[in-house]
C-alpha cells in the first residue's frame, strides 16, 4: 500500500553545515532517491523527516590528486562513467555504474547512497572493495576516515553514527599494469538486481599473481571481499574455489537460490582465473 | 505541510503548491494535468514515467517534489515543436513504433535524450540508451528500428 504523502516532511538543507547540524535520530538525509522512494512507494519507508542533501556542492565532484581520487558522496552513476580518470584505472568503478539500474536511475542514484542503503546485492560496492577505498564520514563533531572493507558490519548495519555522513569516497592510485574483471549475472543486464556480482584485479609478476582483490555482492549479509579466497589464488589456485564456497554465504530469497549462487560464483571466479591466466 | 514548488515545464513557468515528499509524477499529472507521463511499476524499473530534469533523463516516480524546485522539466507534452513532431515522434509513427502505447511517451523521451547525447547511435548504444524503458506488448525491434531510422532524418 502506498504511504500516505502528507505525513512526511522532506526540507532541502541549505548548506552541509544546516544538514549536519539537522542529521540524527530525527531527520534522516536523503540523496537521489532512488532507493528511499522505492520503499516509500511500496508503504515500506518507516521514517518519515528527512533532510535532502542532493543540492549541497561540498559532496559533488571528482578530484583527482597523485596519490588519489576522491569522489563526493554524492557522485552520480553517470559521473562516474564520464569521468577520464576512473575509466583508465578504475576500470570496474564505470562498469559496474554502467550496469547499475538504468540510465534514468544512473543520473540520479548515487555512490553515498548506494554505500549507506547497504544492499549485499549492490552492484557498484564489490568494486570499491577491489580498490581499497576509503571512506570520509563527517558529522558537526568532526570528520573520521574508515576503510570500507569494515564499514559494513552485518546486514544493513554500518560503522556509522546517526549524526554523520559519508562525504567522501577515496581510492589510492597506483594499480597500474593490474587485470581487472567484472561480471553481474542477473535476469537481465540493465535494471534487474544482481543474483551474483563479481568484481576482481590482479597484477602478476613472470606468470606469478603477486597481487589479487576478489569482492562479490548477493553471496552474503553484505558485499565482501574475500581474502582467504585470493590467498589461495596466490599459493594454490586449484583450491580457490572450494575455498571461495567456505568464505560466502548464499541464501534463497525471491531472485535466485543458494545452490545457484554458489555455483554461479564458482564459475565465475573460474572465468575470472581463465581470463586473467591467457592474459 | 505544502510547499510551494516554482519550475518550469515544457518552457512554462509553473507554481504549484505541493506535498515536498508528492511524487513529480503525481505533480504532473495531478496539479499540472500534463497526463501524458505515464506510470508504470512505481518503483523506477519500467522507464514509463520518464521525463528530462535539466537535460536528463530521470524517472519522475523516483522524484520528490522538492527536488525539483527551479528544475527545468520536459514531459512528452514539450517534444513536439507546436503542431510539428519531433524526428522520433515521426519515426514511432511511420516504423510502428507503439502498440498499447503505455510506454511510449517514456521510450521516446529516452531516444531523445540518447540522440541529444550521441547523435549516430550504433545499435548497441540504442539498446543500451532504451535499456531502463520496458515494453510490454514485446515491440522492441519496431522501436529499435524507428530510433534508428529517426537519426536518418
Amino acid at each position: 500500500m502506498r504511504s500516505y504523502v502528507p505525513a512526511y516532511d522532506l526540507i532541502a538543507a541549505r548548506n552541509l553545515e544546516h544538514a549536519l547540524s539537522m542529521i540524527g535520530d530525527e531527520w534522516k538525509p536523503f540523496a537521489g532517491g532512488t532507493d528511499l522512494m522505492v520503499l516509500y512507494e511500496a508503504g515500506k519507508l518507516p521514517h518519515k523527516k528527512f533532510i535532502s542533501i542532493r543540492a549541497l556542492p561540498e559532496l559533488r565532484g571528482i578530484a583527482v590528486a597523485p596519490d588519489h581520487v576522491t569522489l563526493g558522496a554524492l557522485t552520480t552513476y553517470t559521473e562516474v562513467q564520464n569521468h577520464p580518470v576512473l575509466r583508465s584505472e578504475f576500470p570496474l568503478l564505470p562498469r559496474a555504474a554502467s550496469e547499475t539500474g538504468g540510465i534514468a536511475t544512473q543520473n540520479r542514484g548515487t555512490l553515498g547512497g548506494n554505500i549507506v542503503n547497504a544492499s549485499p546485492a549492490a552492484d557498484t560496492p564489490p568494486t570499491l572493495l577491489v580498490y581499497d577505498a576509503d571512506l570520509e564520514l563527517i558529522s558537526k563533531s568532526g570528520s573520521r576516515w574508515v576503510p570500507y572493507a569494515t564499514f559494513h558490519t552485518g546486514y544493513k548495519q554500518m560503522d556509522l553514527r546517526p549524526d554523520e555522513l559519508v562525504a567522501r569516497i577515496r581510492l589510492p592510485r597506483g594499480r597500474q599494469g593490474w587485470a581487472h574483471y567484472y561480471r553481474k549475472v542477473g535476469t537481465r543486464r540493465a535494471q534487474a538486481i544482481s543474483k551474483v556480482c563479481f568484481a576482481g584485479a590482479l597484477r602478476k609478476e613472470g606468470g606469478q599473481i603477486v597481487d589479487v582483490r576478489i569482492a562479490l555482492g548477493s553471496v552474503a549479509p553484505t558485499v565482501i571481499r574475500c581474502y582467504r579466497t585470493e590467498v589461495a589464488l596466490k599459493q594454490e589456485p586449484s583450491v580457490a574455489d572450494v575455498t571461495l564456497a567456505q568464505e560466502i554465504a548464499p541464501i534463497d530469497d525471491i531472485r535466485s537460490s543458494a545452490v545457484y549462487r554458489l555455483r554461479v560464483a564458482q564459475n565465475l571466479l573460474a572465468e575470472f582465473q581463465s581470463l586473467l591466466s591467457s592474459s | 505541510m505544502r510547499i510551494e514548488l516554482n519550475c518550469t515545464v515544457n518552457g512554462v513557468a509553473r507554481t504549484t503548491q505541493v506535498y515536498p515528499m508528492a511524487r513529480l509524477l503525481d505533480v504532473l499529472r495531478e496539479k499540472l494535468r500534463l497526463t501524458g507521463t505515464k506510470e508504470g511499476c512505481g518503483e523506477g524499473e519500467c522507464g514509463a514515467c520518464s521525463v528530462l530534469i535539466d537535460g536528463a533523463l530521470v524517472n519522475s516516480c523516483l522524484l520528490p517534489a522538492l527536488q525539483a524546485e527551479g528544475a527545468k522539466i520536459t514531459t512528452i507534452e514539450g517534444v513536439a515543436a507546436g503542431e510539428k513532431l519531433h524526428a522520433v515522434q515521426e519515426a514511432f509513427l511511420r516504423y510502428g513504433g507503439a502498440q498499447c502505447g503505455m510506454c511510449t511517451p517514456g521510450m521516446i523521451l529516452a531516444a531523445v535524450n540518447l540522440l541529444e547525447r550521441t547523435p549516430h547511435p550504433t545499435e548497441a548504444e540504442v539498446r543500451n540508451g532504451l535499456a531502463g524503458n520496458l515494453c510490454r506488448c514485446t515491440g522492441y525491434t519496431k522501436i529499435f528500428e524507428a530510433v534508428v531510422k529517426a537519426c536518418e532524418s
